[in-house]
């Protein structure tokens, strides 16, 4: 008798048994992160778009010295930074959770996500010194201002 | 859609004229149509095959019903799940020109009939054999939200009371009948069958909100796992699927809410 049980279909590709999360609230943050910094992303965004592109002569108006001018000033340094900061980690959670999502082995999940945190964490650096370290007065190699600074007049 | 209450029917439904083309005697217009239908046997072949079946059909029948004809009177080996065959069991949700649909619930004529119909099993379990899945992953998730009622304290000595308030808060994931067409739907359950799937969270939605029950809090820590609630993407596939009409991603929005409302 026992030789005429059947075992029951199991497919290779399935996993019948869930790995666990280990109680981890950190999905739960990633979520709420994503609907607060999309908020005040599109105040961020916008306001940086109509500054640029409306504000004055507008869209002509900008170059290296334009930059630098609202550089200058502390609020734009945090303006800017907080929209870097809220963009990439922003974009870099939503690339992850497509990953998560489109990714069929757990292999391939874990090489896009280790490209994809190199790649956030590379650009989030440079972003940020270039906002705290820029100078608007750059020199050439023989001690001279180059031209098209703001204050190299 | 209009329902005719006894005000405003023109006359008792005993008396409504049949329109000439139509017989005394019940006679109901067939038509021809063919199914599609995706069949898989591994004892044959690893690869699954369409299959084409012409069957006669009354205006009143089912896909359920041109199943039956293809099984009873063109090829016995065709296989599928089905049970009471109206609607209550959940045995026969299946793809049905690609949207998730319950065959005893689907009228042949509301489908185009001009070109094939297509019936394929459910996505994202494994199949078994032609339209029949492996429900062993799905009911997995539903075992781990605890469906059942848990309640501290002594049993009391007559029923446990409610108010028609409180029993409206989940009234709409009470209807919930199992068939799976709403995880079988959603692509994040497409991936690796690993998250809980939307059947799940209905069903924890179930009691959470239920004032008899009292381990919401439990089910609210099992659905925060990483594969939990906030694996939902509001693709509204689910709600589409749903045989029911519940409000899934509603559902899983609540749930969510809940849990948020707990933790912070």
């Amino acid at each position: 008798m026992a030789s005429n049980v059947i075992a029951a279909p199991r497919s290779a590709s399935m996993k019948y048994n869930r790995n666990k999360g280990g109680g981890s609230k950190f999905e739960m943050f990633a979520w709420l992160f994503m609907r607060l910094s999309g908020v005040v992303l599109v105040v961020l965004i916008f306001g940086h778009l109509f500054v640029n592109l409306m504000v004055g002569q507008g869209v002509h108006a900008i170059d290296f010295g334009f930059v630098a001018g609202k550089w200058a000033s502390p609020f734009w340094q945090v303006w800017d930074l907080l929209m870097l900061w809220l963009a990439m980690l922003h974009g870099t959670n939503g690339v992850r959770t497509i990953i998560n999502d489109y990714a069929e082995k757990d292999g391939t999940r874990m090489v896009l996500k280790t490209v994809l945190y190199i790649a956030a964490l590379v650009i989030v650096v440079l972003g940020t010194l270039v906002i705290f370290t820029f100078n608007p007065c750059p020199l050439d190699a023989s001690g001279v201002p180059l031209p098209g600074g703001f204050c190299g007049k | 859609m209009s329902i005719e209450t006894a005000e405003t029917a023109p006359e008792p439904a005993s008396k409504i004229e049949l329109p000439a083309h139509v017989g005394g005697g019940g006679e109901i217009p067939t038509f021809d149509v063919t199914l599609r239908v995706r069949r898989y046997n591994p004892e044959v072949s690893e690869e699954a095959t369409w299959e084409d079946f012409q069957v006669t059909m009354f205006g009143t029948d089912r896909v359920l019903d041109a199943l039956h004809k293809i099984k009873w009177e063109q090829d016995g080996s065709l296989s599928f799940r089905r049970s009471c065959a109206h609607g209550v069991c959940g045995s026969d949700a299946m793809r049905i020109n690609g949207r998730n649909r319950l065959a005893c619930k689907t009228l042949v004529k509301d489908l185009d009939t001009k070109k094939p119909i297509t019936v394929e099993p459910i996505k994202g379990l494994p199949v078994e054999k032609d339209l029949i899945v492996d429900m062993e992953p799905f009911f997995q998730s539903y075992r781990e939200i605890m469906p059942f009622l848990v309640n501290k304290g002594h049993e009391p000595t007559k029923e446990r009371l409610q108010s028609a308030e409180e029993r409206a808060r989940f009234d709409d994931t009470t209807k919930c009948i199992l068939c799976a067409a709403c995880t079988s739907s959603c692509p994040v359950f497409w991936t690796d069958g690993q998250y809980f799937g939307p059947a799940a969270i209905v069903n924890a939605h179930r009691f959470i909100f239920d004032s008899r029950d009292d381990a919401g809090d439990m089910r609210l820590e099992i659905l925060n796992d990483k594969e939990g609630v906030w694996r939902c993407r509001t693709t509204f596939n689910c709600t589409d699927a749903c045989p029911r009409g519940i409000q899934v991603t509603q559902a899983i929005a609540e749930v969510k809410q809940a849990i948020l409302a707990r933790s912070i």
